[in-house]
C-alpha cells in the first residue's frame, strides 16, 4: 500500500478560490485567524494525519475489532493513534474558544475530516462523532451539561456518539421505541436497544458519551415524540471525575464489508432493570428538530468521506500505474514492456479520478464556507442567502460525492488489474470502506428525496434559481477568458439547459403528482452534483492561474487540463440524466410485485 | 534550567532546489524549515527542562533572509522564545564563521547547557559544536544518546561503534546529540498558535558586535574548489539462490568491511 501524502496544493488552491478563505476570516469571531496561520497548520495538520494515522489504515483492516463480554478491542495501534490526536489537539480546531476550541472556521474543520479520512477511514469514525455530539451539545444543551462534558470531547479526552438506529427505526427514524423515563431529581431512565452503532463502545478513551433519542411516556406518535438524551459510559461526578458505569451493555459488532475497526454495535439500554441515567438535552419532543439543525453539518462530513476514499484510491492508483508495466504502448519502443500510464485508457482513468475527486472537494468546500458564513456573517440577509445555498448544496454534498466515492474506488482497483483485487495492494479496502457513505447519514436515495421535495420548493423556487443564475452568469463571463475556455463555455450552458429543462418539470410535476417528481429525484441530483462540479473546475482553473504563490507551474496548469477534460467528457454526462428525470413513475410500477419475487 | 538550542533552518530535502555554480553554495531561495537533525535536540531539551522542573528552551539559528519558518516550529513543539542572526555579510559563511555568530548570540544568556545536533542534513561538516565550545571556552561531548542533568553535572551517553561511553563532564557545556535517540513531539494545534506570539529576536553582526570582515566570503577560511554532480547509482549484483546465496552475500559484505 502507498503512503498517504497530504493534498495541501489542492487544499489551499480551493480554500482560496472556492471558499474564499480570507473572506471567512474576515467574519466576526475569526479574528485570529488568518490565511498564513492556516497555512502553518495545514502543513502540520498534513504531517499529523500521514506519519500518525494512516499507518493504522490496513492495520485496522486487518485485524478488526472484537467483544468480549461487553468490552471492545481495536487494534492497539488505534489507541497509540488516538493518544497522539488527544496530544495534538487537532479536534478542537474549529471548535468554541469557551470550551477550549481553536476557533477557526468550519472549513478548516471540513480540511481536518478530509485528511483524517482519507488517512484511515476507520480511525476517523470516532473525531466524526465526537464532532457531531459537539456540535450537538454546544447548540442545544443548557450551561451547566456544557461545562461538564464539552471540555473534555472537544479535547478528545472523551468520545461521543449518535444513537439513532434501531431495527425497525433505519431511515424512518420516526419508529423508534427506546423508552426514557422521567424521575423525580429531573433525570431520566433509558430503556431499549440500539444498533448500528459506531464507535459505541471502545477503550480508547476514558468515557464515551452516547447521545440517545428516545421517547418520554405519552409522547405523541412519529418524530414528533423524540427527545433527545446524553447517557454517560461513567456517570460524571460533581468534581468532574468518573464515578459508577452506566446502564448499559454492548451486546456484539457487525461484520462488515469494510470499516473493520470501526466498531459497530448492538447497544442495549437498562439492562440491569434500573434503566441508564440519561439527561435531557433541550425540551421534550424536541428531539427530531435538533437532529435537523445538525443535519447539515453531519451530511457535509459524510459527504467529505467519498472526496477522502477517491483521493486515497488515486493516489494509490498513480503510483501504482507509474511503476507496473505491461504490453507496449503505441509509439513506445520495441523491448521494453511499457509502464501502464502510458496507455490511453489507463490515463482516461486516472484524469477521471482526477476531476471528480477535485470536483468533490471544491463542492464540499463550498459548501463548508456557506455554513461559515451562515454562522457569522454580520448582515442577517446574508446569513440568510448563505444558509439557504448551503440547504441546497449539503444533498449533493453527501449523495453525489459519496455515490462517486464508491465509483472512484472502483475505477482506482481497474487500474490495477488483477493486483487491485487483491486484498494485498491495498485498493480493494478503499472499495470496501467507502460503501457505507451513501447509506448512513441518510441514504442518498433520502437525499435526492429531500433535494427534490424541499430544497427546490425553498422560497418558492428562488433558492434553485439563484444558484441556476449564477452558473449561467459564470458561463456568459467565460467569454473574457479565450478560446482556452470554449468548449467549457458550451458544454457549461448545454448542461445548464438540461438541468433547466429537469428543474422545470419536476417543480411542475411536485405540485400535482409528488411521486412523479420523487421517481427522478436520484437522477437529478446526479445531473444537478454534475453541472455544479464543472462550473466549480472551471472556477478553479481561472483561480490556479492568478495563485502564483500555490503550488509549481505543471501543477497550475493541470488545474486548466482537468476542467477542460471534465467540460468536454464528464459535464455531458448531465443531459444524459434528462430522461431519466422526467420519464417519472410510470416504468417504475409497471412491472407487478410478484414478478420481483423468487 | 535554561538550554539553548541550535537550530539550523535549510531547504526542504523533499525539494531541495539547486546549487549555485558561481558561489558553488546552495540556493536558498525557497522555503526553509527545520532541520530534522534539530528536532532531537529540541525534544532533548524540552525534556530536560521538564525534569528540572523549571527553565526554559531557548533557541539560536542563523539564516539568510530573516527566515523563520522553521523557528517556528520549534517553537511550535515549546521552546519560549528565538534569536535569529541575519546578516548580508553572512553570505559565504563557513563552519568556523557560523560558530562565531553562534557562539555570539548564545553568549547574550547564560544558559546551563547548550544543545545542537552532531552534524546538519544539509552541510554535515560535523564541526560546528566543537567550534562553538571552544569559542565560548566550554566543555564539548559529542554524539550524545542520553542526557541526565543533576545539578551543576551532566552524565551522558556517548554513541560509540561498539554501543557507548559513559561521561561526565561539568555545566555549562555544549552537547552534540545524535539523530533518532529521542521522538520528537509533534507540533500541537495550541502549540502552534502559541508559537505565533513567540518573541524571535532578529539580530545583525553590529548588534552582535561581531566584525563583518571575520565572516562571510570576506572571513572564510573554507573554500569549496570544485562541485560535481553525484555518480549514478550503478547496476546492483544479483546474487541468485541456489543453496548458497547467504554465503556470497556474507563475502560480498565482508568485502565492504561492514562485518
Ligand atoms: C457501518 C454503519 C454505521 C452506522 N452508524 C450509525 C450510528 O453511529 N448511529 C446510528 O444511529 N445509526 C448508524 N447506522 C445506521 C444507518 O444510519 C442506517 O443503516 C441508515 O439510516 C439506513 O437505515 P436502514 O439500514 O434501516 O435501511 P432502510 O431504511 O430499511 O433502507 C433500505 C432501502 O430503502 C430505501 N428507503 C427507506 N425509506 C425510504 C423512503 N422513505 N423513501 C425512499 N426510499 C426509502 C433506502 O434508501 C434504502 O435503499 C450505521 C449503519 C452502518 C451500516
Ligand atoms: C561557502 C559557504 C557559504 C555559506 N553561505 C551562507 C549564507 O549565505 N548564510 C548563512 O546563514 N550561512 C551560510 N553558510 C553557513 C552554512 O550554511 C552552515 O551553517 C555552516 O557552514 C555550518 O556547517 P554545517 O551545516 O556543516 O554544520 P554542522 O557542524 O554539520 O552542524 C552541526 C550542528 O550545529 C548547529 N548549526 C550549524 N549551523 C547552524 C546555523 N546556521 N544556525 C544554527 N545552528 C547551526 C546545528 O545544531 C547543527 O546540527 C555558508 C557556508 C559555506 C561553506
Amino acid at each position: 500500500m502507498t503512503e498517504y501524502k497530504p493534498p495541501l496544493n489542492d487544499i489551499r488552491l480551493v480554500l482560496n478560490e472556492i471558499s474564499d478563505i480570507s473572506r471567512l476570516c474576515d467574519l466576526p469571531g475569526y479574528e485570529h485567524v488568518d490565511v498564513e496561520t492556516i497555512d502553518g497548520v495545514l502543513e502540520e495538520l498534513g504531517r499529523f494525519a500521514a506519519e500518525v494515522v494512516s499507518p493504522v489504515n490496513k492495520i485496522g483492516d486487518q485485524e478488526g475489532c472484537s467483544v468480549s463480554d461487553g468490552v471492545v478491542t481495536m487494534p492497539k495501534e488505534f489507541g497509540e493513534a488516538w493518544d497522539h490526536f488527544v496530544d495534538s489537539g487537532w479536534g478542537a480546531i474549529s471548535q468554541d474558544p469557551d470550551y477550549g476550541g481553536g476557533g477557526f472556521p468550519l472549513a478548516i474543520h471540513t480540511v481536518l475530516t478530509e485528511l483524517l479520512a482519507t488517512a484511515s477511514r476507520a480511525w476517523s469514525m470516532g473525531p466524526m462523532l465526537t464532532a457531531g455530539a459537539i456540535d450537538c451539545l454546544h447548540t442545544f444543551s443548557d450551561e451547566s451539561q456544557k461545562e461538564v462534558f464539552l471540555p473534555k470531547l472537544v479535547a478528545g479526552e472523551w468520545s461521543g456518539t449518535m444513537n439513532l438506529t434501531e431495527p425497525q427505526a433505519g431511515s424512518d427514524v420516526g419508529a423508534l421505541t427506546t423508552k426514557a423515563v422521567p424521575q423525580d431529581d429531573g433525570t431520566y431512565r433509558i430503556f431499549g436497544t440500539k444498533i448500528f452503532i459506531t464507535f459505541g463502545e471502545h477503550e480508547l478513551v476514558e468515557n464515551i458519551i452516547q447521545l440517545v433519542l428516545a421517547r418520554t411516556p405519552d409522547s405523541p406518535p412519529g418524530t414528533k415524540g423524540i427527545s433527545c438524551f446524553i447517557v454517560p459510559k461513567y456517570l460524571v461526578q460533581d468534581d468532574g471525575s468518573l464515578g459508577e458505569r452506566n446502564d448499559y451493555r454492548c451486546l456484539s459488532l457487525e461484520h462488515k464489508l469494510g470499516l473493520h475497526a470501526s466498531p459497530t454495535c448492538v447497544i442495549s439500554y437498562g439492562e440491569n432493570g434500573d434503566g441508564a441515567v440519561g439527561y435531557l438535552i433541550g425540551e421534550e419532543h424536541q428531539g427530531m428538530r435538533y437532529m435537523f439543525k445538525m443535519m447539515n453539518n453531519a451530511r457535509l462530513g459524510v459527504g467529505v468521506e467519498g472526496l477522502a476514499v477517491a483521493e486515497r484510491a488515486l493516489q494509490q492508483a498513480s503510483s501504482f500505474a507509474l511503476d507496473r508495466r505491461q504490453g507496449k504502448a503505441v509509439g513506445a519502443e520495441a523491448g521494453e514492456q511499457s509502464l501502464i500510464i502510458e496507455h490511453p485508457d489507463v490515463r482516461r482513468m486516472l484524469l477521471t479520478m482526477r476531476a471528480y475527486t477535485d470536483a468533490m472537494r471544491c463542492i464540499l468546500y463550498a459548501n463548508a464556507a456557506t455554513l461559515d458564513l451562515a454562522k457569522s456573517h454580520p448582515e442577517s440577509e446574508e446569513r440568510q442567502l448563505a444558509s439557504d445555498r448551503a440547504e441546497l448544496l449539503t444533498p449533493i454534498s453527501k449523495a453525489w460525492c459519496t455515490d462517486l466515492g464508491v465509483e472512484m474506488t472502483s475505477l482506482g482497483i481497474q487500474v490495477h488489474g488483477g493486483y487491485g483485487y487483491i486484498e494485498e495492494t491495498g485498493a480493494a479496502q478503499h472499495l470496501r470502506d467507502s460503501r457505507i457513505s451513501p447509506i448512513y447519514e441518510g441514504t442518498n436515495g433520502i437525499q435526492a428525496i429531500d433535494l427534490v421535495g424541499r430544497k427546490l420548493r425553498m422560497n418558492e423556487g428562488k433558492v434553485i434559481r439563484d444558484l441556476l443564475d449564477e452558473i449561467n452568469d459564470f458561463t456568459e463571463s467565460l467569454n473574457q477568458h479565450g478560446e482556452e475556455f470554449a468548449t467549457i463555455r458550451s458544454n457549461l450552458a448545454d448542461s445548464l439547459q438540461a438541468v433547466e429543462e429537469a428543474t422545470a418539470w419536476l417543480t411542475e410535476k411536485g405540485t400535482e403528482d409528488p411521486i412523479q417528481a420523487i421517481s427522478g429525484a436520484t437522477p437529478y441530483l446526479r445531473m444537478l452534483g454534475q453541472l455544479v462540479g464543472g462550473w466549480f473546475l472551471a472556477r478553479l482553473a481561472i483561480g490556479a492561474k492568478n495563485n502564483e504563490n500555490i503550488g509549481d507551474p505543471d501543477f497550475r496548469n493541470s488545474k486548466m487540463t482537468v476542467a477542460k477534460f471534465y467540460a468536454e467528457q464528464l459535464l455531458p454526462l448531465t443531459r444524459a440524466q434528462l430522461g431519466a428525470v422526467t420519464a417519472g413513475s410510470s416504468d417504475l410500477f409497471a412491472v407487478p410485485e410478484e414478478l420481483f419475487s423468487i | 534550567m535554561d538550554v539553548v538550542v541550535c537550530v539550523k533552518q535549510i531547504p526542504d530535502p523533499a525539494d531541495p532546489g539547486e546549487l549555485n555554480p558561481d558561489t558553488k553554495t546552495l540556493k536558498r531561495d525557497t522555503k526553509l524549515i527545520l532541520d530534522e537533525s534539530d528536532s532531537y535536540g529540541v525534544e532533548m531539551a524540552l525534556q530536560l527542562v521538564d525534569a528540572a522542573g523549571s527553565g526554559e528552551v531557548r533557541l539560536v539559528s542563523m539564516t539568510p533572509g530573516g527566515e523563520t519558518g522553521g523557528l517556528r516550529t520549534a517553537l511550535a513543539m515549546g521552546a519560549e522564545s528565538a534569536i535569529l542572526v541575519s546578516d548580508e555579510a553572512l553570505a559565504g559563511s563557513d563552519a568556523l564563521s557560523t560558530a562565531k555568530v553562534l557562539a555570539a548570540a548564545i553568549k547574550r544568556s547564560n544558559p546551563d547547557l547548550i544543545l545542537t545536533a552532531t552534524e546538519s542534513s544539509d552541510g554535515y561538516t560535523g564541526t560546528v559544536p566543537e567550534q562553538i565550545a571552544e569559542l565560548l571556552d566550554l566543555p564539548s561531548v559529542t554524539f550524545g544518546k542520553e542526557v541526565a542533568v543533576d545539578g551543576e553535572l551532566a552524565t551522558v551517553k556517548r554513541q560509540t561503534e561498539s554501543g557507548y561511553d559513559v561521561v561526565e563532564c561539568p555545566l555549562p557545556a555544549v552537547i552534540s546529540v545524535t539523530a533518532g535517540v529521542v521522538e520528537p513531539r509533534y507540533p500541537s494545534f495550541k502549540g502552534i498558535m502559541a508559537a505565533k506570539n513567540k518573541p524571535v529576536e532578529e539580530l545583525d553582526l553590529s548588534a552582535l558586535g561581531i566584525d563583518p570582515q571575520t565572516v562571510g566570503w570576506a572571513g572564510a577560511r573554507q573554500e569549496i574548489t570544485e562541485i560535481a554532480d553525484s555518480p549514478a547509482r550503478e547496476a546492483g549484483e544479483v546474487v541468485v539462490d541456489e543453496g548458497e546465496a547467504h554465503e556470497r552475500i556474507m563475502a560480498f559484505l565482508d568485502d565492504l568491511k561492514v562485518l
